[in-house]
């Protein structure tokens, strides 16, 4: 096991090398944010002087080591916009975009398993049929659309909750978070509805396929014929036999939300990192498209280990160092 | 004393091509503590009828016809939960390949407790308990640190041990046994074989083991029935059945046995293949098989019953010279 987790580090600090070169020749290649900082009538020599602060007068290879070099110490540099450094800036709107993203993906799972589950259980029934019906319709509508949908009939129509913006927040360990109060809720309830219909049909097809073919096996006749119910039967043993898969693109999709809630968060107002990565494009601000790039990168690689760790949790045939008997 | 008495059972498979009949008219009694082989070749109907009798046919199979008395209470129509109580409780069943039965990802520990449960409310410690006095009755060492292994730190044999610990947990009437020992080694199909005969024995639990291994039912049942086609074409005590065959098939099956053959000999197998059951001929279905077979095999073959022997068959053999 701790060979395990040593050989995947090692990937992930490659990967994470891989992404930033990629992120940072990249987003080079896009335009010179000089052109956009100073005004066009300032002289050649207060021109070169703010080339040169930046660095950007330098080979592209120097400016990538320049950059590695402040990565490693934690140093994102500074948005040319907001004159703070990126990482403030990012964890500043993280935790809005992080209990949207947390609540979009909880109600994705705690929702879609079970349905998912019934419609594997029962695929010919017609509660099957509909829930599947949903589950298409998740897949196949587009999200600014629902996104729409939703503020007209709930917050313009019936007036029931906000349409936008977040919720009021409350400070612990120093964060700002809106999920702790009713109010916080009422605000977060539409946006995350928004976010969780996709991941609520994944969940329903990955659940409803896993249970479908976990209900043949020889383990459930066995259970069947131990004379469990059916109830205990998908509770504990057919769960436990989907559950890898479904922690996976549990995985995947909290990682993917938090990086690209861009479409969500900007019909909703919500103030969150998806926001803030338009805008930096918007005004070619550099440092922060880097730095909020290589953050995500590092949130992916970050959960995908934590996915693979949990695989050995889930399956104990995947843990190494105990042996047969 | 009858524990188990099937009459006319009929399982069938009602397909878009047709209705399957995988059993079709099975009729047979057991006793309490009474070991009975039922043995036959793939698609005979032999698991069919195991998973009748527990009320668990595959869809699209359903019990269409006949009756099922198990002490004194008829299970063919019995409302689901009633079957469910009667499941694991007094009817166990156990399968083929405990690799694949036991649940690789919860430990042997839970997943008894989990059967324990079923039937008996028990506090998780009991039910543990419990579970490690049946697993050491089965010979596993070690037995209440073991609960906490899951199924592959096990071998084989200790998997299917576990297996029929699960099935004896409640201390059932009857044990269906179908095909137990085909996964495993030669030398520990054997031990497992002497251990449930004894297991059978001891506890007065009824036994129908269901196998294609005529050695096997030689060495562990009191009865035998061979099934062809979703029939009982042969039944009787083992040996006199296994030492002078009245059924060309049971004939066939026996002389395919390895052991039976000359060192060096091609071994004797039936020709052809079993029926599609779909197509299956007028009169007897073995007949395109038969070595025996005239005109009168295109009519159904009478049963005939003497001396508490049953053949299905218009040409009964002789006892072999």
């Amino acid at each position: 096991m701790p060979g395990y987790i040593i050989q995947r580090l090692l990937q992930a600090g490659l990967v994470m090398l891989a992404m930033s070169a990629l992120v940072f020749a990249g987003v080079h290649a896009i335009g010179n944010p000089i052109d956009l900082l100073i005004s066009p009538d300032a002289t050649q020599d207060i021109r070169a002087a703010a080339i040169a602060h930046y660095g950007l007068d330098q080979p592209l290879w120097r400016q990538y080591l320049a950059f590695l070099g402040r990565l490693l110490s934690g140093d994102l540099g500074r948005s040319l916009v907001f004159n703070i450094p990126v990482t403030e800036l990012v964890f500043s709107r993280m935790p809005a975009t992080l209990e949207l993203a947390l609540s979009a993906v909880l109600i994705g799972a705690v929702i879609g398993v079970p349905l998912g589950m019934w419609a594997g259980y029962r695929p010919d029934s017609v509660v099957s049929r509909g829930i599947m019906a949903v589950s298409v319709l998740g897949f196949s509508v587009p999200t600014f659309w629902v996104g729409l949908i939703l503020i007209l009939t709930f917050a313009v129509n019936l007036g029931w909750l906000p349409a936008g913006s977040r919720g009021p927040t409350v400070e612990v360990f120093g964060i700002g978070w809106s999920f702790l109060t009713l109010e916080g809720l009422r605000f977060m309830l539409l946006p995350a509805l928004n976010l969780s219909l996709f991941k609520l049909a994944l969940m329903i097809r990955l659940a409803r396929a896993g249970t479908r073919e976990a209900m043949l096996s020889d383990t459930v006749k066995f259970a069947r014929a131990a004379g469990l119910s059916e109830f205990t039967i998908l509770r504990h043993h057919v769960l436990r036999l989907i559950s890898i898969p479904l922690v996976t693109v549990f995985g995947l999709e909290f990682g993917s939300t938090l990086a690209f809630a861009v479409v969500t968060e900007t019909i909703f107002s919500w103030p969150g990192v998806g926001k803030l990565i338009i805008d930096s494009i918007t005004s070619l601000d550099r440092p922060v498209m880097v730095g909020y790039l290589v953050l995500v990168a590092f949130l992916f690689v970050t959960l995908n280990l934590v996915v693979d760790l949990s695989y050995a949790l889930l399956d104990p045939r995947l843990r190494r160092g105990r042996h047969a008997a | 004393m009858t524990l188990l008495q099937v009459r006319d059972l009929r399982t069938h498979f009602l397909t878009r091509a047709g209705a399957v009949k995988a059993v079709d008219g099975v009729s047979f009694e057991l006793g309490r503590g009474e070991i009975l082989g039922l043995v036959g070749e793939s698609g005979s109907g032999k698991s069919v009828t195991g998973f009748s009798l527990i009320g668990h046919v595959d869809p699209p199979g359903r019990v269409v016809g006949g009756s099922i008395r198990f002490d004194g209470q008829e299970l063919v129509g019995l409302a689901p939960p009633r079957m469910r109580e009667l499941r694991g409780r007094r009817i166990a069943m156990v399968f083929q390949d405990p690799g694949a039965t036991l649940n690789p990802v919860l430990t042997i520990g839970q997943q008894m407790v989990l059967a324990v449960q079923a039937h008996r409310r028990l506090p998780e410690r009991d039910a543990r308990a419990l579970a490690a006095e049946r697993l050491t009755r089965l010979g596993i060492p070690e037995a209440p640190a073991r609960l906490d292994a899951y199924p592959h730190e096990f071998s084989g044999g200790m998997r299917q041990r576990v297996a029929i610990a699960m099935a004896l947990l409640h201390g059932p009437d009857l044990i269906i046994a179908d095909e137990p020992t085909t996964a495993l080694d030669v030398s520990i199909q054997a031990q497992i074989l002497v251990e449930m005969r004894a297991l059978a024995r001891e506890s007065g639990t009824a036994l129908i083991w269901i196998s294609h291994d005529l050695a096997a039912v030689a060495a562990v049942a009191d009865r035998i029935m061979v099934m062809y086609a979703g029939r009982i074409v042969e039944a009787g005590p083992v040996r006199a059945t296994l030492a002078a065959p009245r059924h060309p098939y049971t004939r066939g099956l026996l002389d395919s046995l390895p052991a039976t053959t000359e060192p060096g000999a091609r071994l004797r197998q039936i020709p052809g293949h079993t029926p599609a059951l779909l197509s299956l001929p007028p009169g007897c279905p073995f007949a395109p098989r038969c070595g025996y077979a005239d005109a009168t095999c295109m009519t159904a073959p009478p049963v005939i019953e003497q001396d508490g022997r049953m053949a299905r068959c218009h040409h009964l053999l002789e006892p072999s010279p």
